[in-house]
């Protein structure tokens, strides 16, 4: 990559996220409005680091009258305030020019719960936390001090204890109660009925305990146990957070603009959600379309491949449908709005998402199997505790002690802690190799896939064609990229890439769906199909071609590829060799398709898949009893996605299945193998917890229900096995560690 | 042993400044963007020394 040797090169300057070329949409019906200061609120993709940040941020306030501009890297969320003439236009054509992908975001479209359930648990953490630490400084007090500790001074640290920890319990534990009354309403057990019951049972008996001046108060256990509790808790809030968050983002993405032409053929920037069926739109060049149109003016190339997968452009004429999320490659189309943006195919993909989560929150986490197990484990021993010691001793009082202490030292934190630590420190680990994560149950479905299914183009190949260099075509490339410079045609794209810089021909003309045609001194030069220089046969060559004549010179042919990328071949034979299925389900050409096959190795393949037949084989390998996992970065990709096992999108893929996958990669498909083996190992530490917290809960529980615990022990065993599980988890991050 | 009759209150009040700073921070948006503020630290404005110099 030249990135570094070029400061001002495009996108992200330490390459960790390739630029962005979408072509910016008009933003300028977002921008609000109050007291003579313009807000708008920006989506920015492809922000990365910190030189993204300064650009970004040094691009637009050296903009005339903006007041601050701020972008959240964590979110990719900007904010910009701005006072005079400056147009919202203008702002995203700044950041977009830098290299990087821009959308209006209506802020009010978010009123993120996930995030202030966050802060809120972030919040009872730190207030659980302050009260565990200082209730711990005057319990070791009361421990250390036993015999020589006076009952007077014993009851005074107790009162104190139980003044810090009442309104801590309250304050903390309320997100326990909630929801453990919520399940008892009807009438389920969740985690947070024994938590709950241990808490309050804990405390009610303290208070007890110290208005009686006896010797053992529970009030530190109580708290710490709502510590510990809060940490997986917020852990895993945060975790979901993020694939809310990726959610979110599809919604910005219909948040965009599109240009309506009135009566008057007047055209203004509207939201796509005001559109109404019938209504006129330009689609301009460059432009992805939002909402599903039929063209009546204008003559152009569409580029289809995130709707169908299809990797060359289709000419579009009038009385053609143009679906959403099609890009106009060449003169500006005018068309009817056939739906409502919410309608519109986009939607109809994210309402097939919809159902696909559902279907996949029938997934029962490892958490919760093993939660279904302990509730009943634990409360029928403290049941039977309570009765024997009040049987065999009679003595109610400490029959409830013991009863209590058992439910403290079983504690659910271990079990607690268990998944959330070690999908955390599994997603920091894959975050370093260009991975990201966005949902913290997704390891544990990862891990147990046995087939995979690729999408072809922008998954297993580049997604872009590339020129096969041959002898004929080299001495024709710079006049043809001459001419190629000024078209957008992926074709003339490849061409001036193998080029290099150059200048453009001047008065060059595009004609659609055949070619480009200019006059430089006096030579007439031609660039497109075969029929556009005058051959008339088909030639015999497979892929894309273009030809090139120049004057009445016979005409060169320049042939390209999509090249698969250079470690896919390699992947696909590990991934085979781990004794997993590989197949690939594409909607391109049947011809495209086996190529790539043979290539790679793939024996099974499907060509011409429509976002239907994709979603559809996939039920059916879901039903042949298959754990699937779906790897594409198209629109019509992000169905099938939501309905496999477990999703994967590279980085450069559509928003909407980035959103829909699993997890993210950017570091070329060798990741696929990386997120395998951290999964694997994720949920083989998961289960390694799982299995500590029970062998830990096998010694204390006869411990506690002999009457052998006290305060101080119940303190130091709850500590021990919620720090074995984080260590245990801590594991995952060790490099090179080899798997089991 | 009377001294911590001033003492509990002293350190209680010393954590309890820390858990006030901490509901600020948490309440006030300082945790909202982890990475942007790691990385806000590196940037340095792009002015040529000379200039800061001959300005001060």
């Amino acid at each position: 990559m030249t990135a570094l040797a070029a400061p001002h090169a495009d996108g992200c300057p330490s390459g960790l996220a390739p630029p962005d070329g979408s072509q910016q949409d008009d933003v300028s019906a977002f921008v609000r409005r109050t007291k003579g200061v313009n807000h708008l609120d920006l989506l920015v993709r492809g922000a990365k680091c910190g030189g993204c940040l300064s650009k970004i941020e040094g691009a637009v306030n050296a903009l005339s009258g903006v007041d601050t501009a701020r972008l959240n890297l964590s979110n990719g969320r900007m904010s910009v305030t701005w006072q005079g003439a400056l147009t919202g236009h203008q702002i995203t054509t700044s950041i977009a020019s830098l290299g990087y992908g821009v959308s209006a975001y209506s802020g009010e479209a978010v009123a993120s719960t996930e995030q202030t359930e966050e802060r809120q648990l972030l919040i009872a953490m730190g207030v659980a936390g302050f009260a565990a630490a200082n209730i711990m400084l005057l319990s070791i007090s009361v421990w250390a001090g036993v015999g020589e500790m006076g009952s007077a001074t014993r009851q005074t640290m107790h009162a104190i204890s139980g003044l810090i920890a009442f309104p801590a319990v309250l304050f903390s534990g309320r997100h326990f109660f909630k929801s453990a009354w919520a399940a008892l309403k009807h009438r389920h057990v969740n985690m947070d009925v024994p938590i709950s019951l241990a808490v309050i049972l804990a405390f009610s008996t303290s208070v007890w305990e110290t208005m009686a001046g006896g010797p053992h108060a529970y009030f530190d256990a109580c708290v710490m146990l709502l510590f510990f509790l809060l940490i997986g808790r917020f852990l895993d809030a945060r975790l979901r957070r993020r694939a809310y968050a990726a959610a979110h983002d599809l919604a910005a993405l219909q948040n965009r603009s599109v240009t309506r032409i009135d009566q008057t053929g007047a055209a203004s920037a509207a939201r796509a959600e005001n559109i109404t069926a019938g209504d006129q739109l330009l689609l301009a060049s460059g432009e992805r379309a939002v909402i599903d149109m039929q063209i009546i003016h204008g003559d152009s190339e569409v580029d289809e491949s995130m709707v169908t997968g299809e990797s060359l452009p289709n000419r579009i004429l009038p009385g053609a449908t143009l679906y959403a999320g099609s890009v106009n490659l060449g003169q500006p189309l005018t068309g009817t709005a056939l739906k409502a943006a919410s309608d519109s195919v986009l939607s109809d993909i994210a309402r097939m998402l919809e159902a696909g989560e559902q279907r996949k929150s029938a997934y029962r986490k490892i958490a919760d199997r093993a939660v279904s197990l302990y509730v009943p484990f634990v409360h029928t021993t403290a049941a039977l505790a309570f009765l024997s010691w009040l049987v065999i001793g009679g003595d109610v009082r400490v029959a409830i002690m013991i009863a209590v202490s058992t439910l403290i030292i079983t504690c659910p934190c271990a079990l607690a802690l268990a998944a959330p630590v070690a999908q955390v420190v599994a997603s920091g680990r894959l975050f370093k190799s260009g991975i990201y994560l966005k949902s913290g149950d997704a390891l544990e479905r990862i891990a147990a896939i046995d087939h995979i299914v690729f999408d072809k183009t922008g998954t297993l190949t580049i997604g872009a064609p590339q020129l096969i260099e041959g002898d004929a075509s080299a001495a024709a490339l710079p006049e043809a990229a001459r001419l190629a410079r000024a078209s957008r045609h992926p074709l003339s794209r490849a061409l001036v890439a193998a080029a290099g810089p150059g200048d453009i021909a001047p008065s060059v003309t595009e004609q659609s769906g055949l070619g480009l045609e200019a006059d430089i001194d006096g030579v007439h030069y031609r660039l497109g199909s075969a029929e556009w220089v005058g051959i008339d046969k088909r030639s015999a060559s497979d892929g894309p071609t273009l030809w090139f004549a120049a004057g009445d010179a016979a005409p060169v042919q320049f042939r390209f590829i999509d090249k698969p990328h250079s470690d896919a071949a390699a992947t696909i034979r590990q991934l085979k060799s781990m004794g997993i299925g590989v197949e690939i389900l594409s909607g391109d050409k049947p011809q495209a398709v086996s190529t790539l096959a043979v290539q790679l190795e793939i024996e099974t393949w499907t060509a011409e898949a429509t976002p239907q037949s994709k979603a559809d084989h996939l039920e059916t390998l879901r039903q042949a009893g298959k754990s699937l996992l779906m790897v594409g970065d198209g629109l019509n990709d992000a169905g099938a996605m939501s309905l496999a096992y477990a999703s994967l999108a590279p980085g450069g893929a559509m928003d909407i299945s980035q959103a829909v996958s699993d997890a993210v990669y950017s570091g070329g498909i060798s990741s696929i193998l990386e997120i395998l083996k951290t999964s694997k190992l994720a949920r083989q530490t998961m289960l390694q917890n799982f299995g500590l917290a029970a062998v830990y809960n096998l010694i204390a529980v006869p411990i506690a229900v002999t009457g052998h615990v006290t305060p101080l022990i119940a303190a130091i065993a709850m500590s021990a096995s919620s720090l074995i599980v984080t260590l245990n988890a801590l594991r995952i991050s060790l490099p090179k560690r080899a798997t089991a | 042993m009377t001294v911590i009759i001033y003492l509990i209150p002293v350190a209680l009040g010393l954590g309890g400044l820390g858990l006030a700073g901490f509901l600020w921070a948490a309440s006030s948006g300082q945790f909202d963007d982890p990475d942007g503020a790691a990385n806000r630290i590196l940037i340095d404005e792009d002015v040529p020394l000379v200039d800061k110099i001959t300005k001060t």
